[in-house]
């Protein structure tokens, strides 16, 4: 496509709209609801409870009285006060001001893959056999639910290559933190812990993967990207000595770059001894194309909520998928789901070199039952064309991008990306003072998503983190990309228009932005609102 | 040359016309030439070993439903098991909320876009501070084993020191959890953690062994309100002195459904409370629906900024009488963070935190008044009529909240035994803790809450018979 | 990803009220750079560049600052010396300034009337003037020499600084990327967005003029100013709170002070990370000196060269550190500022007893460049050249490239 093709592409998009001329013409629900502990109508009932009944009172006297003195709460908690309706209108406001995916095009939050969650994965979720399940029931009585996680299991095994898995993890992260635990613990067996303490990350990793070896107890060392957006392989040996526990890094990384020299990575890492875990939040590019297990890996990791079509809930529940060699499954969690010869299934709680437990009870399973029937709808091909899908719709959008004024795309220039590109508002902020937290804004007024911008520190100056995965059509990207340039547009022409967004949101803007850090004004709960800021001494 | 495609209902571009269309745009023949960024030797040229798909939806629902319905549920059995993750009434009004589309599809999103998800999650703050009584909550994550783990992390970065007391009652999933992320003794930076003996008759901290091991290396002392084992920790406040007294921070683990009628730890002297919002509307889903949060004093801003979680708060708009809710920064200035980082946050318990807002908003102040004390009457009955039954023997009496230890030695029995044959009477019966705490014998913990009816203790009294004869 | 806080304006610091900027430009900075001298520093120089058909820098590229500056000119009142240290470009961007000082009866510097000679001195007094004219901030535009001037001038005092970059000499740490920036980022500042800019104390490096001509860099590190940047408002919500620069520093101080074995000595170079060290251990060191420590205890302050040497004589080996930071705008982290830690130095306590920290941030603004060693000996800095682990956080240290430069 010639530039002045593209260019009119992307302005014809909006003539193709029923009103023409304009993208949409979107305004978010603006409830201004007020706070809920505002509402309180002293004496109004939102529900009412089981009491016992006449045998039991006749029993066992006044409840209360059964609390020993002293341990008895005086008065009651300064709950707000609503009828039902009044609570469940109030709440469906606040659903209303919240853009879920399911209503605003969330090509926009990279690293996350936003794909469709399937509503039918819903309704299993919802059906009582799943959802009113007591993890302590009987085996016997969850055969049905144990089996869904081990086949889940199976099936992860394949696509990454490894032995072993634990479906324990209470999300990504936390199957992060699992594999610091298990090197942990590999070299507490083998007696290296004095010796290593050190995990190396880098720069473009998710924040996780060096926040979680701290915690497991371990030092970091992050090793920076060259310009081809990855450490080379000196810069890694640099890193790498006997002190090295292992690494925990991404391919590819949030920039949508793959490293090419990963497999000489974990040589160097294994020729000194240490292990090899990759993070693979971004998995969505390379089912059935790329195996963390071929290029050496001892361990690595899913997201359930991304690569795997659990829904994204507002931040959870989650489910984190962790695997591993059968070297390293001796380490993994307890309990692990188990097959017996009879085809039965069931909870291993004996396992002696187990690092114990990271999450409660058996694991975040509802994201489980969904993974397995997410798998099950698309076999081997359709988890291929997944990810063939969605590295075309990212390189197709890519071009659309690299065509808006102002926006780059540093670090690996000529060659392309897979699932994701960490793009650069840079440019436009030195020639309009627009930058990406300015365009961050003003995009919802368009019905989309803000888009992610990066983790910190950004080391992309400006950047954005757009993800189209295989969800979206050609018209969403297409769309997606006519509100960038729309916005670019307006940057150059108008950016104190741009800088005063949102337009058309569901809130203006907010004020006293001390208080984030000032103790004397923060406040986390009404009561503390109340008492510091609106100096209520009651 | 067109690559093959499989069309499928969730990938639009999967058709040959716009997969090639859009190939064309990027004069490219095949995806291939994207995977040309991966080296071969790096390439999967096999087959997953995955079953062939389940296209049409019918057929994936009947095989799913199919696979669900070998479960049996506590709305098919009775049941009496509690032990962490318990079985309240869900009102449908909260699963109206969380079953918005909205609320399920959404992730972090921006400030504008998603006000209303901040909203719901700063009056869930509010309405959880009101309960426990104290002013500073943060945002939820996993489950009430790991935040206690944290909130031991918190207080050695707050003190310096590197020990923690907790009763010898602990959950031992939770002390567990908490061992975990306290690290292995190995570790240079390590937290010992260590169990305080407990009462025999009541279960309740010998504050005696308490006061034998305080020293100036102890962080925190932990207690457990009820205690795991179900009965009501009465010496609270006492633990909390004793804490102070040897200058270490007060941590109380608390059921919030239960603040309605017992003493919030503020109110106790705790610095730090931490527990599971899964009581508050949420349904079991096998354990999943658990959600631990962190709640602390805000008189001294040491709390805040070592709490690991994030923290939100309530700021004004520019249109007058306006709220909106932006997330506190807390850039850490104290040299007390020694030889830890902060911990780490994630995707964890986002939904559950809407419906247990939405939960205590519809209970108010009554309805916690109501549940506590239907859990605590039903509970009593329960255990009187289990009781009664010959070679039983009810453990840690009188003062328990919901939860009570059911021990079976004078039966011949065990617990696992004894559950098979509820089992056949379509009763889940109560966690067997024989091997968490040996030292009860052949003990079964019993839930019985605001959920049970009358009848269902009965129809339980009359299993228990049959089968223990 | 937390809350976004962009386009947010806080209430707090425009309060319908006017900030005042004071406006300094050295309308000599520059000069003789294009034209083969370097530095403008002397009356001389200044003639023979302009007799060779120097253009002046400085004014132009204030005046562009400015133009992004008055934006928000109903908001900012500019308060500055007459004539072209300030006066004309403020107005040519649209502004009405406070003129204050005065520049009557000065000489012309070519015989026409537009070149009036403007000395360190005016900088020094113009500096006086605006402070107590009770600015908000200072704006200059000028070189190092100007930087420096100004540095001298506050003495400590709190008054945030942000240079223009206007000359041929940068390699102090005071400086926006571009004169647009700088307009920018004192708007930010001072009414647009406060809550997103935050000052950190930036190191004014002072150029030796005629070594400089030589061929030679010979940097000393002058002092530091309070320079306003910009931070993003956005959390991370996956990583818990940001790591602003004073609690990086004080990760990294405890990072070091834990790794203190008794019986170790540690030399501690100029910088605010390195004293953040110091500051750890509650004791008082020098910002623009090495220091040295000793079981927790200050055993010299301010060391020159021979001090350093005595105090290694004769220790064990891996008994001693030295911990530098990254000094000054280039990357060094020998050879601008602290070359009191001369090669005889350096040797004696033994290279790979070198612990560099700095902050991510700092490394990140480097583009990508190497940090740099210049001690004077080339086999010294040889010895360099490779990757180093610089601590840059509490239990996190960075892999970085290292390279000899002068």
């Amino acid at each position: 496509m010639t530039e002045d093709a593209l260019q009119a592409k992307l302005e014809n998009i909006g003539r193709l709209r029923r009103d023409g001329g304009s993208l949409r013409d979107y305004h978010a629900p603006r409830w201004d609801e007020p706070l809920i502990m505002e509402q309180s109508v002293p004496g109004e009932r939102g529900i009412k409870v089981s009491q016992p009944e006449p045998g039991i009172v006749d029993e066992v006297g006044d409840p209360l009285s059964l609390i020993p003195e002293g341990s008895r709460r005086e008065g009651l908690p300064d709950l707000p006060e609503l009828s039902q309706y009044q609570v469940m209108r109030h709440y469906l406001r606040l659903s209303q001001e919240t853009l879920g995916m399911d209503f605003g095009s969330d090509i926009s939050e990279g690293t996350c893959t936003m794909k469709y969650s399937p509503k039918m994965h819903e309704e299993m979720v919802r059906y009582h056999k799943a959802s009113d399940v007591h993890p302590w029931q009987d085996e016997e009585t969850m055969q049905g639910l144990l089996e869904i996680v081990y086949e889940t299991g199976e099936y992860l095994k394949s696509i990454s290559g490894m032995d072993a898995i634990s479906l324990q993890p209470g999300g990504g992260s936390h199957a992060v933190f699992t594999n610091a635990c298990v090197m942990r613990k590999y070299f507490e067996e083998k007696g290296e812990l004095d010796q290593r303490n050190e995990v190396i990350a880098t720069i473009f990793s998710h924040p996780c993967d060096a926040a979680t070896p701290k915690v497991a107890g371990f030092k970091v060392v992050t090793v920076m990207p060259d310009e081809n957006g990855y450490p080379d392989l000196k810069a890694f040996k640099a890193a790498v000595s006997e002190k090295t526990v292992g690494c925990s890094i991404t391919n590819p990384e949030d920039t949508g770059i793959y490293n090419p020299q990963i497999d000489k990575y974990v040589e160097i890492l294994h020729d000194a001894g240490a292990l090899a875990f990759t993070d693979q939040a971004n998995a969505n590019g390379i089912l059935g194309i790329a195996r963390a297990r071929d290029a050496g890996f001892d361990a690595c990791h899913f997201n359930l909520h991304k690569t795997f079509s659990s829904p994204h809930g507002c931040e959870g529940p989650a489910t984190g998928a962790y695997l591993c060699s059968e070297e390293l499954a001796p380490f993994l969690p307890v309990p692990v789901v188990t097959k017996a010869g009879d085809g039965g299934y069931h909870l291993d709680f004996e396992r002696p070199r187990s690092i114990g437990r990271v999450r409660g009870f058996l694991g975040t399973w509802l994201g489980v039952i969904r993974a397995y029937a997410w798998i099950r709808s698309m076999g081997p091909d359709g988890l291929r064309e997944v990810a063939e899908i969605s590295v075309l719709n990212n390189n197709y959008m890519d071009r659309l991008l690299m065509g808006i004024r102002g926006v780059s795309r540093p670090y690996a220039e000529g060659h392309r990306r897979l699932d994701q590109v960490r793009y650069s508002l840079q440019t436009m902020k030195e020639e309009t003072g627009v930058g990406c937290e300015d365009v961050h804004d003003r995009m919802v007024d368009f019905g989309i998503q803000s888009f992610w911008l990066s983790h910190h520190p950004w080391v992309v100056p400006e950047p954005f983190t757009p993800e189209p995965c295989e969800t979206y059509s050609k018209a969403d990207l297409d769309e997606w990309a006519a509100v960038i340039k729309k916005i670019s547009d307006e940057a150059y022409s108008d950016p104190d228009f741009v800088k005063s967004a949102p337009h058309s949101s569901s809130a203006t803007r907010l004020k006293r932005l001390e208080a984030l850090e000032d103790p004397d004004q923060w406040a986390f709960t009404w009561r503390a609102y109340k008492r510091k800021v609106l100096g209520d001494t009651a | 040359m067109a690559d093959t495609s499989f069309i499928h209902p969730y990938i639009p571009n999967s058709i040959p016309a716009t997969k090639e269309a859009m190939l064309r745009e990027l004069g490219m023949d095949s995806v291939e030439e994207i995977y040309a960024e991966i080296p071969e030797r790096l390439r999967f040229r096999g087959r997953l070993d995955i079953p062939a798909p389940i296209v049409a939806e019918r057929d994936l629902k009947r095989h799913v439903k199919g696979l669900l319905d070998r479960n049996t549920s506590c709305e098919d059995n009775l049941n009496f098991l509690g032990a962490g993750c318990w079985q309240h009434h869900v009102p449908s009004v909260v699963d109206e909320i969380i079953n918005r589309a909205e609320f399920v599809s959404a992730y972090c999103g921006g400030n504008y876009s998603d006000l209303g998800k901040y909203q719901v999650r700063f009056e869930f703050n509010s309405q959880l501070a009101e309960l426990l009584d104290l002013d500073g909550v943060a945002n939820p994550i996993y489950d009430w084993g790991d935040v206690a783990g944290r909130s031991f992390r918190m207080a050695k970065r707050i003190t310096g020191r590197s020990r923690v007391l907790v009763p010898g009652t602990m959950s031992p999933m939770r002390l567990a959890q908490a061992r975990t992320l306290c690290q292995p003794e190995v570790m240079p930076t390590h937290i010992k953690i260590e169990l305080v003996d407990y009462d025999q008759d009541s279960g309740r901290m010998d504050l005696a062994d308490l006061r034998a091991r305080m020293s100036d290396d102890v962080a925190a002392v932990y207690w457990e309100n009820p205690g795991y084992l179900g009965f009501i920790e009465t010496e609270g406040a006492q633990i909390a002195q004793v804490a102070h007294a040897g200058g270490a921070l007060a941590i109380a683990g608390v059921d919030p459904i239960t603040l309605g009628v017992l003493t919030p730890p503020g109110s106790l002297g705790a610095d730090i409370a931490v527990g599971d919002v899964q009581p508050l509307g949420v349904h079991m889903h096998a354990g999943g629906g658990t959600s631990g949060f962190i709640a602390f004093r805000d008189d001294d801003p040491v709390f805040a900024q070592e709490c690991p979680l994030e923290l939100y708060t309530l700021l004004e708009t520019e249109t007058p009488g306006q709220y909106g809710v932006a997330e506190a920064m807390m850039e850490r200035t104290s040299y007390g963070s020694r030889d830890e980082g902060k911990d780490w946050v994630g995707t964890a318990s986002g939904l559950w935190t809407i419906a247990a807002a939405v939960y205590m908003s519809l209970m108010g102040p009554q309805g916690f008044r109501e549940v506590g004390e239907s859990c605590i009457a039903r509970s009593h009955y329960a255990a009187n009529r289990l009781s009664a039954l010959p070679g039983l023997k009810v453990l840690f009496t009188p003062a328990f909240f919901k939860e009570f230890v059911v021990n079976f030695d004078g039966t011949g029995k065990t617990v696992s035994q004894v559950n098979k044959g509820l089992l056949e009477h379509s009763i889940f019966g109560g966690k067997d803790l024989s091997a968490e705490f040996p030292e009860l014998g052949e003990s079964a913990m019993y839930c019985v809450t605001e959920y049970h009816s009358q009848a269902d203790v009965i129809r339980l009294e009359s299993a228990l018979k049959e089968v223990l004869s | 990803m937390g809350l976004h806080l962009a386009g947010i304006q806080a209430e707090g610091a425009g309060r319908h009220g006017v900030k005042r900027l004071g406006l300094i430009v050295n309308p000599l900075a520059g000069i003789g750079g294009r034209v083969g001298l370097k530095g403008s520093d002397g009356a001389d120089t200044v003639r023979k560049a302009l007799a060779l058909g120097a253009v002046r820098e400085a004014p132009g590229r204030a005046e562009r600052a400015l133009e992004r500056l008055a934006r928000v000119k109903d908001h900012v009142e500019i308060v500055t010396w007459p004539g072209e240290m300030g006066e004309d470009e403020a107005r040519a961007a649209g502004f009405e300034p406070t003129v204050v000082g005065s520049l009557a009866g000065r000489p012309n510097l070519t015989g026409a009337s537009d070149v009036v000679e403007t000395t360190a001195a005016d900088t020094t007094q113009a500096v006086r003037d605006l402070a107590a004219s009770g600015v908000e901030m200072l704006l200059f535009a000028g070189g190092d020499g100007t930087a420096r001037d100004i540095c001298a001038a506050l003495d400590g005092g709190p008054l945030p600084v942000l240079g223009i970059p206007a000359g041929v000499k940068i390699h102090s740490a005071v400086y926006a990327t571009t004169p647009s920036a700088a307009g920018a980022l004192a708007a930010m500042f001072l009414h647009e967005k406060p809550a997103a800019v935050r000052l950190r104390e930036s190191e004014v490096m002072d150029i030796d003029e005629d070594a400089f001509r030589d061929g030679r860099v010979s940097a000393s590190l002058y002092g530091y100013l309070a320079v306003p940047y910009e931070r993003s408002l956005l959390q991370s919500a996956k990583a818990g709170g940001v790591a602003g620069d004073a609690s990086s520093l004080n990760d990294i101080a405890s990072e070091i002070v834990n790794g203190m074995r008794p019986g170790d000595m540690y030399l501690l170079g100029p910088g605010t990370t390195t004293r953040a060290i110091t500051e750890a251990l509650g004791l008082t060191g020098t910002l623009l000196g090495v220091d040295a420590v000793l079981d927790r205890a200050l055993v010299a302050a301010d060391a020159a060269e021979h001090r350093l040497l005595e105090l290694l004589d004769g220790r064990p080996e891996g008994a001693s550190r030295i911990v530098i930071t990254v000094i000054g705008g280039q990357g060094h982290i020998f050879g601008r500022g602290n070359q009191q830690f001369s090669p005889a130095v350096i040797r004696a306590a033994g290279r790979e007893n070198v612990i560099v920290v700095a902050t991510q941030t700092k490394l990140l603004s480097l583009g990508g460049g190497p940090l740099l060693v210049d001690t004077g000996d080339p086999d010294l800095d040889a010895s360099f050249d490779g990757y180093l682990k610089v601590v840059t956080a509490l239990g996190e240290m960075t892999v970085y490239p290292v390279a000899s430069g002068g």
